[in-house]
């Protein structure tokens, strides 16, 4: 495939100010994703413009820590932080929808991250 | 009480107009909607989790069955994903057939979704032609893979099926006359006034809008923004010539008009693919595991899907993710709903071509 894709790793308080910097450039959100890893979750932000790939990845060690929500950047990051709060169990900051564990009523709950 | 005006309808997760289940908590004022709250999760799958007790080779065929409908690309794309982590060259003819396929699925997913809609606001004569015209497109799926649903073809590496250059002929004649009976029915969609009267000005997406909320697929290109996945020329879309469609309004009529132009635009990629596919191999020996993470992205009928691969050199990845089109077009929906009147619900949904087989991986 011909595809450019930048992989970069962050730490959770750059967070904000990184997706920020990429929406005020044009960017737009394409997808978070969370990955079970077996010392930690690590969470990936996407985001496209003229299709330059550019994804940022932070690792969460504790559970208890929470994850600002990038839905004041992108208000349609909301869907995905409620899928990763359901399937991972991560808490999410200030999310603009929070559906407070009730988006997927999947018998197992965190069913990702048993 | 704040607002005695204020009603909540539920719109779902049972609906005529819904053949899959995702609901609507409608705001209303008399008739006029102020707000939408989607849920969704009705049969979430976990399908995305199999990837870690199936091995790599045959989740191939657990990615076909996310999605009844566009199939064969969510097989592809997975294909695309394992092939890059391991750098495998699929052969050339592979490419072209890959593009054929792909481009069918499409001629017969908006098919679908012209249907579906005409039926929604009420025409159902047109519904039972385009539908009769989606059938065909069936039959030359299933004479060139043996499936209508489940296609089977695309495996890591290349393509298990390969089409006849007589047969390549014969569906290229096919598609002439079918682009004829397409531009009758199509024409009714553009031209006839009950159908122009539920349509425009409903629904209107902004460009801005569009692009700011994720929107992806003919959701996007109707309100302006000419971006199309099959442009990053995965497969043989590279050696094609195509541009995006595209359309400025952002209402409903728009979103319409860019599937019905891009049935033309399918018909003419085949068309190029069957020029330009050479004879050769049909696929490359797969030997050794996959170690690596790649996004592979390609364009379904309801837009650009993604696929995450995450290995670590074992026969099972560590993770898969899929981003379906239709979970980065559900903010759009939700921002194009305030303001419709709640006769329109039902026309608005499917203006997004709603997959909720895939949202439900």
């Amino acid at each position: 495939m011909n595809q450019e894709q930048k992989l970069m790793n962050i730490e959770i308080k750059d967070l904000l100010s990184q997706i920020g910097d990429y929406y005020r450039s044009g960017h737009r959100l394409v997808q978070i994703g969370c990955t079970k890893l077996p010392e930690c979750l690590e969470i990936n932000y996407s985001l496209d413009k003229d299709y330059s790939f550019t994804n940022f990845k932070i690792k969460l060690e504790d559970l208890d820590l929470e994850v600002p929500s990038v839905s004041k950047i992108y208000w349609g990051a909301f869907l995905y932080e409620n899928e990763i709060h359901d399937l991972f169990g991560v808490k999410f900051k200030d999310m603009a929808v929070d559906y407070q564990g009730n988006f997927y009523r999947t018998s197992v709950k965190k069913g990702f991250n048993p | 009480m704040n607002n005695p005006k204020r009603t909540i309808v539920p719109f779902g997760p049972q609906h005529p107009v819904l053949p899959e289940p995702i609901h609507l908590d409608l705001v209303v004022e008399d008739e006029k909607i102020i707000e939408a709250i989607p849920s969704l999760g009705f049969v979430h799958r976990g399908l995305e989790k199999l990837v870690e007790k199936r091995d790599f080779i045959e989740f191939v065929y657990v990615a076909e069955r996310i999605c009844g409908i566009c199939s064969f690309i969510h097989g592809l794309t997975y294909c695309l994903a394992i092939e890059e982590i391991m750098g495998i060259q699929v052969p050339p003819r592979a490419n072209y057939l890959r593009v054929i396929w792909s481009e069918l699925s499409r001629l017969h997913s908006h098919l679908l979704w012209l249907g579906l809609t005409a039926d929604a606001f009420g025409f159902e004569a047109l519904f039972m032609h385009t539908w009769k015209l989606r059938e065909k497109i069936l039959d030359i799926i299933e004479e060139t893979t043996g499936g209508r649903v489940i296609f089977g073809s695309s495996k890591i590496g290349g393509v298990r099926k390969d089409i006849s250059a007589e047969k390549l002929s014969e569906i290229v004649t096919k598609l002439n006359r079918y682009a004829q009976e397409i531009k009758e029915i199509t024409d009714i969609f553009i031209n006839d006034s009950s159908v122009k009267h539920r349509l425009i000005g409903v629904g209107v997406l902004s460009k801005q809008d569009a692009y700011d909320l994720g929107a992806v697929g003919p959701s996007l290109r109707a309100s302006g923004i000419s971006m199309d996945t099959r442009k990053l020329g995965y497969a043989a879309y590279a050696e094609i010539e195509f541009s995006p469609i595209t359309e400025t309004s952002g209402d409903s009529y728009a979103r319409c008009r860019v599937r019905i132009r891009e049935l033309f635009q399918s018909i003419d990629i085949i068309k190029q693919a069957v020029e330009k596919i050479q004879p050769g191999e049909l696929e490359v020996k797969v030997s050794g595991t996959p170690k690596g993470e790649f996004f592979a992205r390609t364009e379904q009928p309801r837009g650009e899907v993604i696929y995450y691969a995450k290995a670590d050199g074992t026969r099972f990845l560590q993770r898969l993710r899929v981003r379906t089109p239709t979970f980065a077009n559900i903010p759009a929906l939700i921002k194009l709903l305030p303001g419709a009147q709640l006769a329109d619900v039902p026309v608005l949904v499917l203006t997004i071509d709603p997959c909720i087989s895939c949202t439900e991986r």
